[in-house]
This record gives structure tokens, sequence and C-alpha cells, in this order.
């Protein structure tokens, strides 16, 4: 495995201030439900300030798409993950694979929240030689299960690692997040129906499900209801929840296997660029590059939120 | 007693599923992929003895070999297996991402390729792979010539930490290579000793390539032949050397001239220009059988003798 020198380059944007980052840390144990949740709802708003930056810095980016899964990575890897960096070799940790690659900052930013990459790493995004490529790559990054960025490679490989771990009598469990959008790769419907013939129950399917892709909505294009129900069709407990919802999200992720002997699917309802108000919902921001004015404004907002 | 008989043929699917029976038996962590491929893939007594081990995915290759990424990342050493021109073709990009860029350690087994499913036709056809897939980073591209390098290749490939595609044929070939023959990864094997022209073949078509050199060797023109068993890398070095030490190269392949050709190629004009004759499939197949097939395109002792006289002639 090769793993790049780590450059620390010049930033592109002089004009946008690098806010400290520092690690956040898992929710303490013993916490309540109430300080959970908080701990989770701080650490997702320091993440998506972090985000929008390092999107700014980069000038390239996917930041609709990142707010809209931003929530999801940090209720995993700071609270429901089986998964941390000191068990980074332990065969029976359990897996994370981001399918939907083009997220790839939130990722580093929930990365570096969880201790697993240096917060000062985040500024070399993009940048050449960086590790942190604009889509994750599992050679540069040890915490990265999945090289991910074509979609519809995520789920696959997913299922062969449930597979693995159901082989061994592990009681690890593998995540996976893919996009709404994505679901139209024919190859996710492959691996589901063998998840389903497997009857993997050590295997969460969630789909980030904002309902916009790069061009246009989701039901514009290609409409993937009824999404449940399809779902159901090939063997998936399914459940459906708010994706920002941290309390909804461990929950949920706590209760997988939703059903005995089947994967869980989880339908997050989502909202690309949530929750900056000139954001959300808005099929403009799928990579759209914020201004330093919008940036400014949308940490504003996150404070407020 | 004496004989003259035509050699014995073997079809190299035999010498490949039993050394991953072998293998099976000796680690835990060895795994089969398939696409409904069982059968074509010979997996049958794998099947047997491993019922658990052998995950069939089904009619879907880019799942299978994804399933087969995955399969490494949960600590498998993964076997995916099945017809050639649907593993390639239909996979590439996860052949691309999730085994060569992932860095995974992984073996794709590409049966019956080149154009071993004759009558069936281009669609069948396995004559791209070897272009394809010898342009990938990070993949080792193998093509055995013969059961005991298939062997050692499958052994070999089960312990090397990283991607890996083999291509194992079903049509009959001889044994070519010489007893106490050891399978190096990278390195050519000199089969026949001469300083007058080299045919480098690979694979299925050794056996032609000897013959041709007999062939040759009657008119009075001594041939070097070289076996190339590992398309990518390639041995660089052996190429260089016949380059300038014979007055020039035939390769010979069941597949399109850019794979083998095209490798030798690259290193010839890059290190030692020499004149160069290319022998292999140069376009989608008529109809017909795997052997008429290979006289058709030329991929006969005649055919890669006449090419090696141009060059001597010249």
């Amino acid at each position: 495995m090769t793993v790049e020198e780590d450059l620390v380059p010049e930033v592109h944007a002089e004009d946008v201030p690098q806010e400290t980052f520092a690690v956040i840390g898992r929710v303490p144990a013993g916490a309540t439900r109430e300080e959970a949740i908080d701990h989770l709802r701080a650490a997702a708003r320091a993440v998506r300030g972090r985000d929008i930056q390092m999107v700014r810095a980069a000038g390239l980016g996917h930041i609709g798409g990142e707010f809209s899964v931003i929530d999801i990575l940090v209720t995993l890897y700071l609270d429901s993950l089986n998964m941390g960096p000191e068990l980074l070799g332990d065969p029976d940790r359990d897996r994370f694979i981001l399918s939907k690659g083009h997220a790839a900052a939130a990722l580093y930013t929930t990365l570096a929240a969880a201790g697993f990459i240096d917060p000062d790493d985040l500024s070399t995004f993009m940048q050449p030689l960086s590790k942190l490529n604009g889509h994750p790559a599992r050679t540069k990054i040890a915490a990265v299960e999945a090289s991910t960025g074509p979609l519809g490679h995520g789920l696959p490989i997913a299922v062969g690692t449930a597979i693995a771990g159901k082989l061994d009598g592990s009681g690890r469990r593998t995540f996976v997040v893919t996009g709404d959008g994505e679901m139209q790769e024919g190859s996710n419907w492959e691996a589901l129906m063998t998840a389903g013939n497997h009857g993997l129950a050590n295997l969460c399917v969630i789909v980030d499900r904002n309902r916009l892709q790069q061009g246009a909505r989701v039901e514009d294009t290609n409409d993937l209801e009824p999404l449940p129900d399809k779902l159901r069709a090939f063997g998936m407990e399914v459940v459906e929840l708010n994706g920002h919802d941290h309390g909804a999200l461990r929950d949920a992720f706590a209760n997988v296997p939703a059903a005995s002997g089947k994967p869980t699917a989880i339908v997050a309802h989502t909202m690309k660029g949530h929750p900056i108000s000139f954001m959300s919902d808005n099929v403009a921001w799928h990579h759209k590059v914020p201004s330093p004015e919008q940036v400014e404004a949308a940490l504003i907002e996150l404070e407020q939120s | 007693m004496t004989t003259t008989a035509t050699p014995a043929l073997h079809d190299c699917r035999d010498a490949w599923v039993d050394a991953l029976v072998e293998l099976g038996r000796e680690d835990p962590r060895i795994v089969a992929v398939v696409n409904d491929s069982v059968g074509s893939s010979k997996l049958g007594p794998f099947q047997q003895e491993f019922p658990e081990r052998l995950i069939n995915v089904g009619i879907a290759e880019q799942d299978m070999v994804g399933v087969g990424a995955g399969l490494a990342n949960g600590g498998k050493i993964p076997f995916v297996s099945a017809a050639a021109c649907f593993l390639t073709a239909r996979a590439m990009e996860q052949i691309k991402v999730d085994a060569a860029y992932s860095e995974h350690h992984m073996v794709l087994v590409g049966q019956s390729p080149g154009m071993a499913y004759g009558e069936l036709g281009p669609t069948h056809h396995s004559i791209e792979d070897l272009a394809w897939l010898r342009t990938i980073p990070n993949l080792t591209v193998v093509v055995p010539s013969d059961p005991e390098e298939t062997r050692q290749a499958v052994r070999w490939a089960a312990q090397h930490d990283g991607p890996v595609f083999l291509r194992v044929s079903r049509m009959g070939v001889p044994d070519v290579n010489p007893a106490g023959y050891r399978f190096v990864p990278g390195k050519a094997v000199t089969l026949r000793e001469g300083g007058d022209v080299t045919l480098i073949a690979t694979g299925t078509v050794v056996s032609r390539t000897l013959a041709a050199a007999d062939a040759l060797a009657e008119q009075g023109i001594d041939a070097r032949v070289l076996s190339m068993p590992t398309i990518s890398p390639l041995d660089n070095d052996a190429v260089i050397a016949a380059a300038r030490e014979t007055a020039g190269i035939v390769t010979v392949e069941e597949a399109l001239t850019s794979g083998l050709g095209g490798a030798v190629a690259e290193v010839v004009v890059r290190h030692a220009p020499a004149p160069m004759r290319f022998v292999g499939v140069t376009g989608f197949a008529p109809t017909g059988d795997i052997g008429w097939l290979l006289d058709h395109f030329g991929i006969s002792p005649e055919g890669i003798a006449a090419a090696a006289t141009e060059i001597v002639s010249a």
C-alpha cells in the first residue's frame, strides 16, 4: 500500500480564514441521550463550517451533497460505529463505506473530528500530492475502507465485506451510504439482490435521500419511487427517518439489524445544502463554490443553527 | 514401445481448479466469486468441498467484482472467476477502481479467453482483454501457456499482495514448459535458443509458435522462442535483448495484436528499434471453430513462420 507524502501547500484563497478545527471525539461514554445529541449537533455544526471553508479554498467540491450527508457521517463516526483510530487494524471493527465519494470533504472533516486524520491536513484538500484527493482513496487514508468516486461501487463492496464478516462469524457491522441519484446505477440493484438473498443482517444501506442529483431533481430525471417498496422487494427491512435528526439516526443505527436475518435499508430524508438558507434544496449547489461573502453568511447561519 | 503420436492436450481449467482446491485446503481465506459460472469455471470440486466459500452472485458482473473487493477488505483472498469476455468488458470500471486503483489483493480469473468460444461468435470472444488490461496501472496480467504454468500462477497470485488478472484457457494445449519449470512473474521463458529472429508468444499459441520454429529450422533459420506469461509488467530486458541480438521480433497471441504485440512494440520503439511483425487477431472473427479461426487469422505455424521469414529476408 502506498501512502503519498503529505504536503502542506499554499492555500489558494487567502481571503478565507482557515478556522482552527480540532479533534472533537466520540460521544463520551455514559452520556445521556440529550447529551449525546448535543454533542453530535455541535460536531456537525463544526464539520459543516470547516467543510465550506475547504471547498472555498480548493475552489472545488460538492457542498450540496456534503451538507446533506454530514449528520449521518457525524452520528456514525462519533457515536454508532465500533470503529476508532485504535481499531484500524482490528478485523472485527465495523466498516463504513461512503459510496457517494464526491462528498469527500465531508468525510475528511468527519474523520478529522473523530481523530483519524490530523485536522491540519484538511487545509491540503485537493492540493498537489495531498492524501485528501477529490474522492476518497483507501491507499491514501487508512480509515477509508473503499476507494469511491464513480457511482455504484460502494454498495457491492459493502456486500462483499459483509459476506466476509458473516463467513467469519464476526459481530461487526457494515454501513454504506449511497446518494439517491446514485441508486440509478444498476450495480446497486445487483448488490441489493445479493444482500437480500444472503440475508446479510450485518449490512446497513443508508440512502441519502436529498432528492436532487447533479443536473435536476431525481424525480424529474429517472424517478426512484416507490423507493421503500423497491428496497423491501429486494429483501431489505426499511426504516425511514429525517437524516438531519441525530437522535433518530443514532436510534436507527443502534437498532441494526432492524429485523433478524435481513439487511437494513435506511432511507434518510435530507436536504442538499442543509441548513443554509440559500443552498438548501437548491440544485445549483451540487458543486458550486461559495464566494467569500457566501462563506461568511453560511458561517453566521451555522452559528445560529 | 515408441510413439510419434501428437502430444496430449490439456484444458488448463483443470489445473486451475486443482490448484484452487489445494489452496482452499491450506488457507481458509481463499474464496471464489462467480457469476453463475461454476460450470464454465470448472469450479464444481471447489464448490463441493467448500460450499460456503463459493459466492455466486448470479449474472451480475459489476456486483461480482465489487463483492470480490469487499471480501478482500474483509480479510479474504478472492478469486473472481468468469468468462473473460463478461468479466473484463462488463466490469471494467470495477476492475480499474475496486481492484487496481484500490490495490486490493484479489485475483480476476478470465476463463475461456481469446476465441475459445469459437462458433458462439465475437460477443463471447475476449480478444480485447490483453490490450485493455495491460494499460491499467497496478494490475499484473498473467497468461499461462500450459497446465503446470497455470497451477503455479494460481498459487503465486494467492500470495501476491495486489490485484492480478489471470487468463485461463479451455482450448486444449500441450505441455510446453520444460520439466522442473518455475514460473517467475514478469519474466520471459526461453523455450528455444536462436540468433536469427525471435518469436515471442503468450498463452494458448506457444505450441503453434514452437512448431513454427521447427519449420523455420528446416529452412535454415534459427529462431529464438520466448514464452511471455506476464504481459504486465513486461520483461523489458528479454525484449531488448531479442531486438538487439536477432534480426527482429514476431509477436504471437490469441488476442488483438495490441495486447502482447503492442506491449512489446512499445519497448522496442523506446529502447531498441528493430523490425517487428504482429501475429494475432485483427478484427471481429467470422463464424468458425477455434482451430479454424486461429488458422484464419494466420495464427498457425505457417503464418508465424511466414512473418519471421519476412523479417529475416528483408
